[in-house]
């Protein structure tokens, strides 16, 4: 629940300035039959946070590498900041990459590390003094200047590749898998002070991951990418209440999809019976719905009130915050979960195994996806 | 591994290589300490007493004024050293970076080892059949309307030579530590707003540092030490510090000067490499040496 407030926190600031990343028609194929990007549209605004999701061989990192300026597309425009990135080297772009293995210098220490964009800029040794401080300060290191990268704990690390690539000031910073190498509490505390210090300079974040739950922890929009495209675009609850594929549905948390059939304008035939749902239809189509876990309502009370089904208890997860029943509805499966809160109180009941339940499919959470 | 570690801990493991350095490295090499010392007897023998006759002799200080024939020679072997290991470099640095990137890296690194294959002996021989006046390389300067040349014998032999055996040496580490770097390193100086000289310069470089530094002691130290190459393509008449010492303990039979030459040598090497380890050490890169 914690996760949920953080986003829902994160859900009050509108992404509202001007776009300073713009691609359009982006292509990219590696060899004959590997396409990495089949014509990506994208629009990135500045001060956003904004999340390339999806699996491995997505084309995630390879749109990221696009804009970093180690991949030239074969096809498309690339603008940032208002300028066209056509032939323009990574050293001449106004962005920085921070690598998912950090990529440190192993050779020079914290400071130089960090120093280094500043020294291939020429500034005056004061003035890299300086902004090395406050970088180092930014993400809480101080001490550990003189430290080599060997030194160091992947978190410190993890740190000093961010100042290194903040220290310059770029107009969009672009994060590779960033928290990939670290354990999963480190990974949760990163993941709030990178959100804060976002925030706190107005940043530009272009973030690439695989891990759905740090996307929606993070972003302000997410693209779902899935076999070099654009699966869906949108604010994180948009995705996951209104998920447009069953891709999305299932990368995205989970989810129960249930092929159906319209009968009418508001009906559906499934596996489960008749269903009702929240948006008009064209008779005699195919369709999925997808309906998520703890949108299910379980219940021991007999109802005729519509979308009800009956269901056996096939097996129960207990996961601490939650309780996962994993339901037989006469032959098909569903999951749902409960918040185990100990109160008797219908929809927070608890049921056990085998145990008949009358399970309720509200039909404003029931998401018709047209595949 | 911990550093305080027991001697006992250590001792299965570094016991059997410590025993060998001392018995087959240590003990001959203070026994040639002592024997520097020493006079030659009448019998070409080693003998007493104990004397510094023979460093005296080395710097040229001799009963009849100084004459620093012997140190003009060292001095004549460490240019030697000092250019093939420069032209090592040269050569196999970029070399290593094109087996590295190639598609066919083990033919090119059978190519390299392949000469090892055969005597070393036969292959400083095979230069002076390259050389010779009507050697392969008149042959074909000939063939194509030039004058010959006389590169036997010859001080460019010796060096095409001590160049053609050390280069190898210099090209297997270098090649290790080439095959080892690690590129987005290069991509992290590129981010940072490094050009391709400075990217090379901070990113690539340092990380071939310890194959570079192998192979530099590798080819420097023999090439320095030479005698076999300037013996065959110099006729006897180019003498490198290596060809003073090996007379010496043969046909002039004198223990004691030899002893005290090879000490000379090795300690100007030692120094040398102390000199740059420090140096190295000063400049952060203790690991490198």
């Amino acid at each position: 629940m914690e996760q949920r407030k953080l986003f829902k926190g994160k859900r009050t600031r509108t992404p509202g300035g001007e776009i300073i990343v713009r691609l359009s028609g982006v292509r990219k194929r590696y060899d004959s039959d590997t396409l990495a990007l089949d014509g990506v549209d994208l629009e990135v605004r500045a001060g956003e946070f904004f999340s390339l999701l999806g699996p491995s061989g997505c084309g995630k990192t390879t749109l990221l590498r696009i804009l970093a300026g180690f991949e030239e597309p074969d096809a498309g425009r690339v603008e940032i900041a208002g300028n066209d990135m056509q032939g323009v080297p990574p050293y001449r772009r106004p962005v920085n990459l921070v690598f998912q293995n950090y990529a440190l210098f192993p050779h020079m220490n914290v400071f130089d590390n960090i120093a280094f964009g500043l020294r291939m800029k020429r500034l005056a040794g004061d003035e890299i003094r300086a902004r090395v401080g406050w970088a180092l300060e930014l993400v809480d290191i101080q001490g550990l200047e003189r430290r080599r990268p060997h030194e160091l704990s992947g978190g410190q690390r993890q740190r000093v590749a961010l100042a290194r690539a903040l220290v310059n000031e770029p107009e969009v910073l672009l994060l590779d898998e960033p928290l990939g190498a670290l354990d999963y509490k480190l990974r949760k505390q990163l993941q709030v002070e990178l959100m804060n210090l976002q925030e706190e300079l107005g940043l530009t974040f272009v973030y690439v991951t695989h891990d759905q739950e740090e996307a929606l922890v993070m972003s302000d929009r997410i693209a779902v990418m899935r076999g070099g495209g654009i699966e869906q675009l949108g604010l994180p609850e948009a995705l996951y209440e209104r998920p447009a594929s069953r891709f999305v549905a299932q990368f995205l948390g989970t989810s129960n999809l249930i092929p159906a059939r319209s009968t009418g304008k508001r009906e559906v035939e499934t596996p489960l019976g008749r269903l009702r749902v929240g948006e008009d239809l064209v008779p005699g189509k195919d369709l999925t719905l997808s309906i998520r876990p703890e949108k299910l309502r379980l219940s021991r009370q007999e109802s005729a009130a519509p979308n009800r089904v009956r269901a056996r208890v096939d097996d129960i997860i207990y996961t601490g915050a939650e309780n996962q029943y994993l339901l037989d509805a006469s032959g098909f499966e569903l999951v749902a979960y409960t918040l185990n809160s100990d109160i008797q109180e219908p929809g927070y009941e608890e049921f056990d195994y085998d145990e008949e339940v009358v399970v309720h499919l509200p039909e404003e959470n029931l998401v018709v996806i047209h595949e | 591994m911990n550093k305080r570690a027991s001697w006992k801990q250590l001792l299965p493991t570094l016991g059997p290589g410590a025993l060998w350095l001392f018995v087959f490295t240590l003990i001959p090499t203070l026994l040639i300490f002592y024997a520097s010392f020493l006079q030659r007897d009448p019998h070409g023998w080693l003998g007493g007493p104990l004397t510094l006759e023979n460093y005296r002799r080395f710097l040229g200080l001799t009963s009849e004024g100084f004459d620093p024939i012997y140190l003009r020679i060292l001095g004549r072997s460490l240019l030697l050293g000092f250019v093939t290991t420069l032209v090592s470099v040269l050569i196999g640095y970029p070399f290593a970076f094109f087996i590295a990137g190639s598609p066919r890296k083990n033919l090119l690194l059978l190519l390299v080892v392949l000469p090892f294959w055969t005597n070393f002996l036969i292959r400083v021989y095979a230069w002076i059949v390259i050389f010779q006046r009507k050697g392969v390389l008149n042959a074909l300067l000939g063939y194509l309307g030039f004058d010959p040349v006389m590169l036997y014998p010859s001080w460019t032999a010796v060096y095409v030579g001590t160049i053609y055996t050390y280069l190898p040496f210099l090209i297997l580490p270098l090649y290790a530590s080439v095959e080892k770097i690690d590129w987005t390193l290069l991509e992290a100086a590129y981010d940072l707003g490094a050009g391709r000289i400075q990217g090379f310069w901070h990113a690539i470089f340092p990380q071939t540092l310890p194959g570079l530094v192998a192979g530099v002691l590798l080819v420097f130290i023999p090439a320095v030490g030479t005698f076999v190459i300037s013996d065959l393509l110099g006729a006897g008449k180019a003498i490198l510090i290596g060809n003073v010492i090996q007379q010496q303990f043969g046909a002039s039979r004198d223990w004691a000067f030899g002893s005290a030459a090879a000490f000379v040598l090795m300690a100007v090497v030692l120094t040398g490499l102390w000199l740059y380890a420090r140096w190295a050490g000063e400049r952060g890169m203790e690991e490198l040496v």
